[in-house]
């Protein structure tokens, strides 16, 4: 079982030197010999990086990087039986479509070994012959399908061409893993559907192992063996594109991969989900009264026009998408998008359905926003994520009050200077106000996720410190808005770390 | 009258025509005259039968070959680290390599011969030596300005696509480096290369005139109102720097953008 795995990445993480958070964090991948791997993510989630540490471009700031069981982490890149495809082709602009794909060759030492006089073998070094070069090329170019374009030079091809230039470049060298960068990314769209399936034909032709990274969800689903979907520099999911499509192991793949209907639900008895307002059969189990999050494709609900099932709703909205028609379906507040295949009447009641395996369960990734290293400061005010806010102290101490010099008093009229005490504080999704007024804000900070969850949207909101907050809003924000973060004094909820007789005074 | 936009040049072109096209006719006219302003080929042959003539000529295209790839060797490095972000941060060390020139050209040389002397290099016994460290001094900058330009365009992922595919450093530098950047390499050596031909000044005043640069030479003659001879010599030198043009041109073929010239 061992033995087929060509490459390990072991507690790989990376941190640049100009900047104090992690690009990519404790990333554990194992990649077998042969398989065709995408790295799949938003732009920023960290695999490049991580596609860059496998070539060598980068060295991890810690962990380990196996190949054949090597470790590999330090080694230069051209010291490792890898080569790379360039997002921007990076071919060489001086020379020749002959002279940029001989290039490798060219430089290559092959190792063989004669006996000296004494009889001992000893390692010598060649270069490759002229007829040897010639025909690898030659063979190289085939493979691409750029047979009699050996003479061109590589600013007059087209971008098609001078991609398929960049993937014979690399393949002459007969590389381990061929590494892919978006290599498509700068193609259109008829371009792209081409070459991925050639670089499949390719990938099954060649037999070595692919690595490639892509933004695009369904150049991960057509192409790979096996997906590793990324985020915020951690794996969220490793699996096969049936996997991956059919049971997301949270939220954000789900969102991620394909068109899909989130929402959050109430686990209300062994294998029965509440959500949408109804009781709904599932398969998977979860503890009763837990909260989860569930995940139904548009594609998996089934319109009954009739309205005889239990949870009815208005079809609102339909589009014409070619192979099928897309609903959006209210029931209550929320919307349900749905996509079939036979032509319903808007505005009508109809009841949905859904088979208890096609609904999703996953475990919530988040319940409420928890912060462990609040304090509070000199006047009562609790700071926590870098930023000062305003909050009720009286709540650590039932019946207590504060006295005119800032003390907590309670009931029993101790005194509690409560002034640096460590505090965990505790506020619900629902509690926090994002706007986009930004002056007087307590404290200001990027929107990196949203998800739509049925009747809203969850965002996270990122600071400058890399501190979250999730927030759910009723209101449409775009990824990258600066927004300003207000919590309600009351909403703000502390719990001391440790015993509170340790404050009195 | 309706304005065109051709009318625009017409400054230019009075400017061009005063200044450049009649003064080589007149390099052109002297050059192939005598005294008595007939038509001869008397400076032809009195520069090419004297020796000194030519030695001096070729001491002059020596000093400029050497200064021209002393300064390629120094300036090649000093730009590629000024244009690489993950070295130079600032602006402020690439203004330092450039700030040379800001000061008046005869006090910073005048300078320079002081320090020299100071420091113990003699401008009177050592001038050959002298002369090529102002000459350098004076001309880094010139190379510096246009490879930083060429450099600042570098695509690396040609530099990282070379490791990638198993050249070393030194196999990167030759084989994708130095072909990246030829054009800057070009700008920069006509921009050393000719000016060090016609070169006087540092000369004179860094060698005690000791070295005499074919520049010197022709203000010799000039000074001496023997305007035939030097404008023959001027002429030679018109046609050195021609070659040295249809040189680069030819080089710089296939290869875009860069020049600074």
């Amino acid at each position: 079982m061992n033995e087929d795995i060509i490459l390990e990445l072991v507690n790989v993480n990376k941190m640049f030197d100009d900047s104090d958070s992690y690009a990519v964090e404790n990333i554990n991948l194992k990649v077998k010999k042969g398989e065709f791997v995408t790295l799949l993510g938003p732009s920023g989630c960290g695999k490049t990086t991580t596609l860059r540490m496998i070539g060598g471009f980068e060295i991890p700031t810690s962990g380990k990087i196996l190949l054949n069981g090597k470790d590999i982490s330090d080694l230069p890149p051209n010291k490792r039986p890898l080569n790379t495809v360039f997002q921007r082709y990076a071919l060489f602009h001086h020379l020749d479509v002959y002279d940029n794909i001989a290039f490798g060759l060219r430089v290559k030492r092959i190792p063989y070994q004669i006996k000296d006089k004494k009889g001992n073998l000893v390692t010598k070094y060649r270069k490759y012959t002229k007829d040897e070069i010639d025909n690898k090329v030659m063979h190289a170019l085939k493979m691409v399908d750029l047979e009699e374009f050996e003479g061109r030079s590589v600013n007059k091809l087209s971008g098609g061409q001078q991609q398929r230039v960049a993937i014979a470049r690399a393949i002459v060298n007969e590389p381990e893993i061929l590494l892919l960068d978006e290599p498509l990314g700068a193609l259109d769209l008829k371009m792209r559907k081409e070459m991925q399936l050639e670089l499949k034909e390719m990938h099954k032709k060649l037999g070595i192992t692919f690595i490639y990274v892509t933004h695009d969800q369904e150049e991960a689903l057509t192409m790979s063996d096996s997906i590793v979907v990324m985020n915020d520099g951690c794996i969220q999911q490793i699996g096969s594109p049936t996997d991956i499509y059919n049971e997301p192991k949270n939220a954000f793949v789900a969102d991620f991969i394909g068109e899909s209907n989130i929402y959050v639900g109430t686990m209300v008895n062994k294998k029965k989900v509440k959500f949408l307002g109804a009781i709904w059969d599932c398969v998977d189990d979860f503890d009763i009264n837990e909260k989860v999050d569930i995940v139904v494709r548009p594609e998996d609900i089934v319109i009954d026009p009739k309205a005889k099932g239990e949870v009815k709703g208005i079809l609102t909205n339909k589009i014409f998408k070619g192979i099928h028609y897309q609903y959006t379906c209210m029931i209550g507040k929320n919307e349900v998008t749905i996509q079939s295949t036979i032509d319903y009447e808007i505005n009508k009641m109809v009841s949905i359905s859904i088979e208890p395996d096609l609904i999703q369960i996953m475990e919530r990734e988040y319940n409420s926003n928890t912060y462990q290293d609040g304090y509070i400061d000199r006047d009562n005010n609790v700071v926590f994520a870098n930023a000062c806010f305003e909050c009720d102290i009286t709540q650590l101490l039932k019946g207590s009050f504060i006295n005119e010099d800032g003390y907590l008093v309670s009931k029993e009229n101790k005194i509690y200077d409560l002034n640096d005490a460590d505090v965990i504080v505790d506020v619900d999704f629902n509690d926090i106000e994002i706007s986009d007024n930004l002056e007087d804000a307590i404290i200001t900070g990027n929107i990196i996720q949203i998800i739509w969850k049925g009747d809203h949207y969850q965002v996270i909101v990122r600071t400058e410190d890399e501190e979250d907050f999730i927030v759910n809003s009723e209101y449409t924000w775009n990824e990258n808005d600066i927004v300003s973060v207000n919590i309600k004094k009351e909403n703000i909820k502390l719990k001391l770390k440790g015993d509170i007789s340790k404050y009195e005074i | 009258m309706k304005f065109k936009r051709k009318f625009l040049a017409i400054p230019y072109v009075i400017f061009l025509v005063g200044f450049v096209i009649i003064p080589v006719l007149f390099i052109f006219y002297y050059a192939f005259t005598n005294k008595a302003g007939q038509f001869s080929f008397e400076n032809v042959e009195k520069f090419f039968s004297d020796e000194t003539n030519i030695n001096v000529l070729l001491i002059s295209l020596v000093y400029a070959i050497f200064n021209t790839l002393i300064c390629l060797l120094l300036g090649y490095p000093i730009a590629y680290i000024l244009a690489n972000k993950k070295y130079n941060r600032s602006p402020i060390l690439y203004m330092l390599f450039i700030m040379p020139t800001w000061i008046n050209f005869v006090i910073r040389t005048s300078a320079t011969r002081d320090l020299l002397n100071w420091i113990g290099i003699s401008t009177g016994s050592m001038s050959s030596i002298t002369t090529m460290i102002g000459l350098v001094y004076n001309y880094l900058p010139f190379v510096i300005l246009p490879l930083y330009t060429t450099m600042l365009k570098i695509d690396t992922y040609q530099l990282e696509a070379s490791y990638d595919l198993g050249a070393n450093k030194s196999t990167t530098l030759f084989k994708v480096l130095i072909p990246m950047t030829l054009p800057g390499i070009i700008s920069a050596a006509t921009m050393v290369f000719m000016p060090t031909l016609s070169s006087y000044v540092i000369s004179d005043i860094l060698s005690e005139f000791n070295v005499v640069l074919f520049g010197s030479y022709i203000d010799l003659y000039f000074n001496q109102a023997n305007w035939n001879f030097g404008s023959f010599m001027a002429f030679i030198m018109l046609c050195l720097i021609l070659v040295s043009v249809l040189i680069s041109r030819k080089s710089e073929k296939g290869n875009e953008g860069g020049s600074v010239l």
